[in-house]
């Protein structure tokens, strides 16, 4: 390799070295605003912001969607298996929206504790399946015992999964 | 010499022919796989447990995706081949690819919009996974915009070069947004911690997709480059030679 590129293969190099860094100090320092959101733990622990709207995400916790009689209003409670926050929504549901799995909902957290949410995203995970399979194994999908997430939550402590960001939380 | 072969990719005759040459070996491949990978994945493959047959959008959305992410590496190492070993064929390369890898970022893009309304219950959110695949659009058009606004190409190559080698961080940052931050974004999909992240009668057609957008992707490319020699070498006599006969 002659003199003039090494030195130019050096400065390509550099380039990638500096912007790497560059982005990567960015990134550190923004940590807390690429929060998309946050699990109820962390919201329990003060973390969350107050007075003004944020995302909680979590999992419905099974048994707690309670919809009012003859209008658009929904109760329920996200839940990291740790603690639960109760959430009132009016509007449409997406079609993912069930117990026992993901979701995420914007809104405010008002002073009695209650989450006043203006809209509720459904979150799912990347395991696909045929019906009936999840079955067979007497597991529901977003179920902790769910293999998949079990192991998901122990060796990727920041995987994107509601169980994970709770270890993470800890 | 055993690198003979290496040098003469330096020769832009060479290349126009290889290329010629090499693109029917990737675009009937190409189309014989898209085509079974279709059928594999919209009919044959069962529907979701949860998902129903929403998710069979992922037989595009996932493949369009990977090359989205792909072919900004390839542009940015051809760029950087370019700045280093001044190789024009290189520059050309990286030009020829741009427009295909902007192409393919728009198409995740919009299928995953579409895919996210009725799954999640939005077009879009300021999502970490969602907004570095957006930057990476601007990336190819800021790439391809910079190339236009030079009438030197010589000074084109190397600018624009210089913005694919610095864009190309972020790219592991749109792979890994779903693991390092909390994302609406589901996790990767395919491979997960070593085991199938679904059977076998949805993996193997999205794996097809997968090879088939692949080999696509190059058949265009070798196109692409033709031209873009071309247009490079227009006043060189093989050129003449090569199209006026």
């Amino acid at each position: 390799m002659t003199p003039t590129r090494r030195r130019r293969l050096l400065l390509v190099i550099g380039i990638l070295v500096g912007v790497s860094l560059a982005g990567g100090l960015a990134l550190s320092a923004f940590r807390q605003n690429v929060t998309f959101y946050f699990v109820p733990t962390q919201v329990a622990e003060g973390k969350a912001p107050v007075g003004e709207s944020f995302r909680l995400g979590g999992l419905v916790a099974k048994g707690s969607v309670y919809r009012k009689p003859g209008s658009m209003e929904v109760h329920f409670m996200v839940t990291d298996l740790k603690h639960e926050i109760p959430v009132e929504y009016t509007g449409v549901l997406p079609d993912l929206f069930r117990e026992n799995s993901g979701v995420i909902v914007h809104g405010k957290l008002l002073p009695d504790g209650v989450f006043l949410a203006d809209q509720v995203l459904a979150k799912h995970d990347q395991y696909y399946r045929p019906p009936g399979i999840h079955q067979a194994w007497g597991i529901r999908h977003g179920d902790p015992r769910d293999p998949a997430l079990v192991q998901e939550a122990h060796t990727a402590p920041l995987h994107g999964s509601v169980v994970a960001a709770t270890e993470y939380a800890k | 010499m055993a690198w003979t072969w290496f040098h003469r990719l330096a020769s832009p005759p060479h290349v126009y022919r290889t290329a010629g040459r090499l693109a029917p070996w990737f675009a009937w491949p190409a189309a014989i796989l898209i085509i079974a990978g279709l059928v594999g994945g919209l009919w044959l493959a069962p529907p979701d447990y949860q998902q129903g047959d929403a998710y069979r959008i992922m037989y595009v959305h996932a493949p369009s995706a990977w090359l989205s992410l792909m072919v900004y590496t390839i542009m940015a190492v051809a760029g950087g081949i370019g700045l280093i070993w001044r190789m024009k064929v290189a520059h050309a390369v990286a030009a020829a690819a741009a427009p295909i890898g902007a192409s393919f970022t728009f198409a995740t893009l919009v299928t995953g919009s579409l895919w996210g309304k009725p799954m999640w219950g939005t077009y879009w959110q300021w999502d970490p996974r969602l907004t570095s695949e957006l930057l990476l659009f601007f990336l190819y058009l800021g790439y391809m915009g910079l190339r236009a606004a030079f009438e030197d190409l010589q000074r084109a190559d190397r600018v624009s070069a210089v913005l694919a080698v610095v864009g190309v961080v972020n790219v592991p940052i749109i792979h890994y947004s779903v693991v390092w931050w909390n994302s609406l974004h589901q996790g990767p999909s395919v491979m997960y911690l070593g085991k199938p992240t679904m059977p076998p009668s949805m993996l193997v057609p999205l794996l097809i997709m997968f090879l088939g957008f692949t080999l696509f992707f190059g058949a265009v490319l070798l196109m692409r480059l033709r031209g873009e020699v071309l247009n490079r070498e227009r006043t060189a006599r093989w050129v003449a030679e090569e199209i006026g006969a």
